[in-house]
């Protein structure tokens, strides 16, 4: 089955993400495509490369953005939500007047489009929030 | 329309008081991208949704943007059934009358205005949701 994910809650505060991560890991272990994952409300602050959880904890960007090197998932950052948050790349930083980009490999910044065209292509969407 | 011509039915379910959280705000903002892609939209308000429509809102006291004027919008972008959950309404003493009245004009009928607003049971609403593609809860 194709599969459209769709995050809302932010991590370490929120159980979201971790579950949306191991719903993933399972759905690719028996065979099931992501489509796509997509990032949204403080769902945009799981993309930032600048967190620093403690040693002995989950990194769960990291976690997000070696699945994504490893099995190709697209990992989508809602712009406008990220825009609030300060979630930026490199051409948004510029364009911004910022002086830094913060977002992880993997992830990329782009449109609500992106979530409904996930709506329309995948067999489910599923969401993870609050 | 998606590239290839599908049509979803989508459904936006409402559940939170417009102002103590963002996820009313940023949900109309997914709502109104979906009608761009002409997909079926519908939106669902229940629980503290139900708030999001109230007459009146200000906000001034509490320094945010009132954006309750968008929802008079969702008429000129197609968006039509707009589903209210009768026991959200009545559990917090609230009737149709303390909300927005929303409508929009149909084009078959001389663009005759009429009410997109829909009270229904929450035994109704499920058999309404039970047909939709894909949901989102906000």
């Amino acid at each position: 089955m194709k599969l459209g994910i769709l995050i809302n809650e932010g991590p370490y505060q929120h159980q979201a993400s971790d579950t949306a991560l191991q719903y993933v890991k399972a759905a690719l272990k028996k065979g099931h495509e992501i489509y796509r994952v997509f990032f949204y409300n403080d769902g945009v602050n799981n993309a930032t490369r600048l967190a620093t959880p403690p040693q002995d904890d989950r990194n769960i960007t990291k976690e997000w953005s070696s699945l994504a090197k490893d099995h190709g998932i697209d990992l989508v950052v809602c712009v406008a939500a990220a825009q609030r948050r300060g979630i930026l790349d490199k051409g948004e930083a510029e364009r911004n007047g910022k002086d830094s980009d913060n977002i992880e490999d993997g992830f990329r910044i782009s449109g609500l489009g992106q979530l409904v065209e996930a709506g329309i292509q995948s067999d489910r969407l599923i969401t993870f929030g609050d | 329309m998606s590239e290839d011509g599908v049509v979803k039915k989508f459904m936006y379910v409402n559940r939170k008081s417009p102002y103590g959280t963002i996820y009313a705000l940023e949900s109309l903002e997914v709502v109104l991208i979906t009608a761009a892609f002409d997909q079926d939209v519908s939106l669902t308000f229940t629980d503290d949704g139900v708030y999001q429509l109230m007459k009146g809102q200000q906000t001034d006291g509490i320094g945010m943007k009132n954006f309750s004027s968008t929802y008079s919008a969702l008429g000129d972008y197609e968006i039509n059934k707009i589903f209210i959950d009768k026991e959200s309404l009545e559990e917090r003493g609230l009737s149709l009358s303390d909300l927005q009245e929303l409508v929009w004009e149909d084009e078959d009928e001389d663009y005759a205005e009429k009410s997109s607003i829909n009270l229904v049971s929450r035994a109704e609403l499920s058999e309404i949701m039970n047909k939709q593609d894909v949901v989102l809860s906000f």
